[in-house]
């Protein structure tokens, strides 16, 4: 009996210890599920070049992982929205002092499956679709359909980008909102596969999961701008009109480890995996 | 020695047997303690009876009629579908079935009970979905249906095992008094059988419902989630307790979206209290 105690609280102690040194070179990161594989290949690339570095990255929406940066369980937050003045208020009660760092550019797709016959919406056509105002395909030129509106849950950044800048038309005071009637789906690739299905549904998410199983929109700033579909190059020179930065928040200006990782990111090889994951680099 | 030992046992029994309450009034607390602070910000009223669930808006609009709708709406469907073909399989387990059939019957409900509500969400998203969007020509089937007909898979189990036992526990000279008087088998199921059992039954119903209404995750991957208050069951719905599981990640602790989001949890305490409370009611008067 007294042995077995003896192993147990051994055992324990060991493994507690392997988890305390494993803890001075692991990082851990959280957050937007639209940077989710950009971070997953820079950790990977990382590990192999740093061998006995460890990073660990999770998904869970850009709120998930800032309020995890906030309450100390995350190293680094990816976030595809700016952090809101709430949330700054709330980290610095905590003693939490966020660092914005800029790491990429994303083109948020606008999608329709491809036995839709649209291929073209003006923002405030999109707008109008998402409020719930246009509510029938022939209004913006398809055949006669209900319109399906798809979108991310609230824990998502790409929801909160798409509703600030193309629901609100980037004004701040707007008051416009996902219909309500808009079906709530967890995760970008969940929202890929029901358009893929579904004839009538529109969705949107960052260009990294488009495939050929849905169709891109091309959109327009308004009726007499020319029609942008979004393309690594179109994002690039500002063409695309949605499109948005994604960063990685700290607390403080990245130190040691962090700071290694954090610049491996923005560096030629951090930002060629940026291009190859569809995304666009903040860098060249 | 002996004496001590068996002190220390029943001490330890003891303990344990009060750890379960322990815990439900320690859980009970924390959730009135963060669930009531959403009152600050919204009235009781507005939060029960407001349509709009906006929560992380400015201001946040915090109304959760839809949702207690959406919940209600996907309960009653599985209640409708489930309720009958869970009674009509306990009797036909508990009186007619031979006892081979009935060996395979109860290993295959337990099975079935045994199912992880992720597998039977998944299944149903692959399978049943695009089925009840081509049978109704529905624009999309993320609907209240499917979650219904998912949820009645759940809710059976319970109900057929314990409506079973009910039917059981009917002493036997009332079965042998009805066929004495000339009543044909069928008679004596649904004039005496189900009456004396329907105690036990009523509670294995509520059980069974209680069930289906605190289920999270086949509803979260299959009803849509959009906060409507709907019209029909062929729409989709947000139930409570998706909108907990989609976005308690999100909540930014000690906002109100997080208060609200507790006081959503006590909302859902109060009606599985409520059902579990009647169940025990009806499974006592029994006795």
């Amino acid at each position: 009996m007294f042995k077995k105690a003896v192993f147990i609280l051994v055992l324990f102690l060991s493994t507690a210890s392997a988890f305390a040194a494993k803890d001075d070179n692991s990082i851990q990161i959280k957050g937007s599920d639209t940077m989710v594989n950009l971070a997953q290949s820079w950790a990977e690339k990382y590990m192999e070049e740093n061998s006995g570095d460890f990073v660990a990255v999770t998904g869970g929406g850009s709120g998930t992982g800032l309020s995890s940066l906030i309450s100390g369980s995350c190293d680094i937050a990816m976030s595809s929205r700016n952090i809101k003045d709430k949330e700054i208020a709330l980290a610095k009660q905590k003693g939490i002092n966020p660092f914005e760092i800029k790491v990429a550019l994303d083109g948020l797709a606008v999608v329709i499956s491809p036995a839709n016959p649209v291929d073209k919406l003006t923002l405030e056509q999109l707008a109008g679709i998402f409020t719930g105002r246009i509510s029938n395909w022939k209004e913006v030129g398809g055949k006669e359909a209900r319109i399906v509106v798809l979108s991310r849950e609230v824990n998502s950044g790409t929801h909160v980008y798409f509703k600030e800048h193309v629901l609100r038309s980037n004004n701040a005071s707007g008051k416009e909102e996902f219909a309500p009637s808009a079906l709530m789906l967890s995760s970008s690739q969940a929202i890929a596969d029901e358009v893929a299905a579904n004839p009538s549904a529109i969705g949107y998410y960052g260009m990294g999961y488009i495939s050929n199983k849905q169709k891109t929109i091309a959109v327009a700033r308004d009726e007499k701008s020319e029609y942008v579909s979004p393309s690594i190059e179109n994002v690039l020179s500002g063409k695309y009109p949605i499109s948005r930065p994604l960063y990685l928040y700290t607390n403080n200006q990245p130190q040691g480890l962090i700071k290694k990782f954090v610049d491996y990111t923005l560096s030629r090889e951090g930002q060629e995996i940026v291009v190859k994951t569809d995304f666009v680099p903040v860098k060249k | 020695m002996r004496k001590l030992k068996e002190f220390i046992i029943e001490k330890l029994i003891f303990i344990c047997g009060l750890a379960s309450i322990f815990f439900v009034v320690l859980i009970f607390l924390f959730l009135t303690k963060e669930g009531l602070a959403v009152f600050k910000y919204v009235s009781p009223f507005d939060f029960l009876m407001g349509k709009s669930w906006y929560p992380i808006s400015e201001p946040a609009q915090l109304g959760i009629l839809p949702l207690i709708c959406g919940s209600l709406m996907v309960t009653l469907g599985a209640a409708i579908i489930s309720i009958p073909i869970g009674i009509a399989c306990a009797v036909y387990i508990a009186e007619i079935a031979p006892s081979k059939i009935k060996e395979v019957l109860k290993a295959g409900i337990e099975l079935l009970a045994a199912i992880p509500s992720v597998v039977l969400g998944f299944i149903g998203m692959v399978t049943l979905v695009p089925w009840v969007k081509t049978v109704f020509n529905l624009p999309t089937g993320l609907t209240a249906l499917s979650g219904s007909i998912i949820l009645a898979f759940m809710a059976m189990p319970t109900i057929v095992s314990i409506a079973e036992d009910a039917l059981y526990s009917v002493p036997k000279s009332y079965k042998e008094g009805a066929f004495a008087l000339g009543a044909t088998h069928w008679q004596t199921i649904y004039r005496v059988l189900l009456p004396a059992a329907s105690s036990g039954i009523v509670a294995a119903v509520m059980l069974g419902i209680g069930r289906v209404i605190g289920e999270t995750m086949a509803v979260m991957m299959i009803t849509g989630n959009a906060a409507v208050i709907p019209q029909s069951i062929l729409v989709p719905v947000r139930t409570l307790t998706a909108t907990i599981a989609a976005e308690m990640g999100e909540a930014v602790v000690g906002s109100e979206h997080y208060f609200a989001l507790f006081a959503i949890g006590i909302v859902l305490f109060v009606i599985s209290f409520i059902i579990n409370v009647t169940a025990d009611l009806f499974l006592h008067k029994r006795h």
